[in-house]
């Protein structure tokens, strides 16, 4: 299947990337970070277990242990800091 | 006029336009108003300016929840929020809440509510621009989140 990943903040500077079409058998957030890790460098350290950050599917917060689907829109960010 | 608008923009914004809009409705006896400014330290000395990014569509939708969430709590006329993105030169405006209502208690909190989870939950991200060029991202930081914790 196919996601639309969304990275924003210090996490598109660190990956070089503000988005990507990503073809994965990542059933859960979980998953997914686990497939994105394995890419090593930034990849590894930004999104390690217990690092600070968000995901959200469809636009909306969820946990890590929260499924996909084909065609979802996925994004990863640092903790907000607006206002 | 639509009584409860979220704006996201780059331009700057008038303040005292966007209150002027909320006192005209003569059933709102109370205003309030919150605007957050570009200061001159953050996490760093010498701030010379932000760069405000957002998540387009996840911000709108945050924060009209947001808002929602306010009118089930207190009594509101109307709300107002803009929040600008991109470049912010030091001292320009960055946010901005108006509130109205028959009563300032319910002005006053649904405020200060809707300032404490905009900061914790939608999606914009702030990076510090010093006077010599260097820039970073803001850390978020615990005492925001205590600040949102205590409405539950």
């Amino acid at each position: 299947m196919k996601l639309d990943i969304l990275y924003f903040a210090r996490l598109k500077d660190s990956f070089g990337m503000g988005n990507e079409q990503l073809d994965t058998e990542a059933a859960s957030v979980d998953e997914l970070l686990i497939e994105l890790r394995q890419r090593g460098g930034n990849w590894s350290s930004e999104l390690a277990a217990g690092k600070a950050f968000r995901v959200a599917r469809n636009q909306e917060l969820v946990r890590l242990d929260a499924t996909l689907s084909d065609g979802d829109e996925v994004a990863i960010f640092p903790p907000v800091t607006g206002g | 006029m639509q009584p409860f608008t979220v704006r996201i923009q780059h331009e700057v914004f008038d303040c005292g336009a966007e209150i002027a809009r909320l006192s005209a409705n003569p059933a709102c006896g109370a205003v309030v108003s919150f605007s957050g400014l570009v200061r001159d330290y953050g996490d760093r000395q010498d701030i010379a300016a932000l760069e405000l990014e957002h998540y387009p569509g996840m911000t709108e939708n945050t924060l009209h929840a947001i808002i929602q969430q306010a009118r089930e709590r207190w009594q509101l006329q109307a709300a107002t929020i803009i929040h600008r993105v991109g470049r912010l030169a030091l001292g320009e405006a960055i946010v901005l809440v108006v509130t109205a209502s028959s009563h300032r208690k319910d002005a006053f909190a649904a405020a200060e509510f809707l300032m404490d989870f905009l900061k914790t939950e939608a999606p914009f991200w702030k990076k510090e621009i010093q006077q010599d060029g260097s820039s970073y991202w803001v850390e978020a930081k615990a005492s925001d989140q205590h600040a949102a914790g205590r409405w539950q």
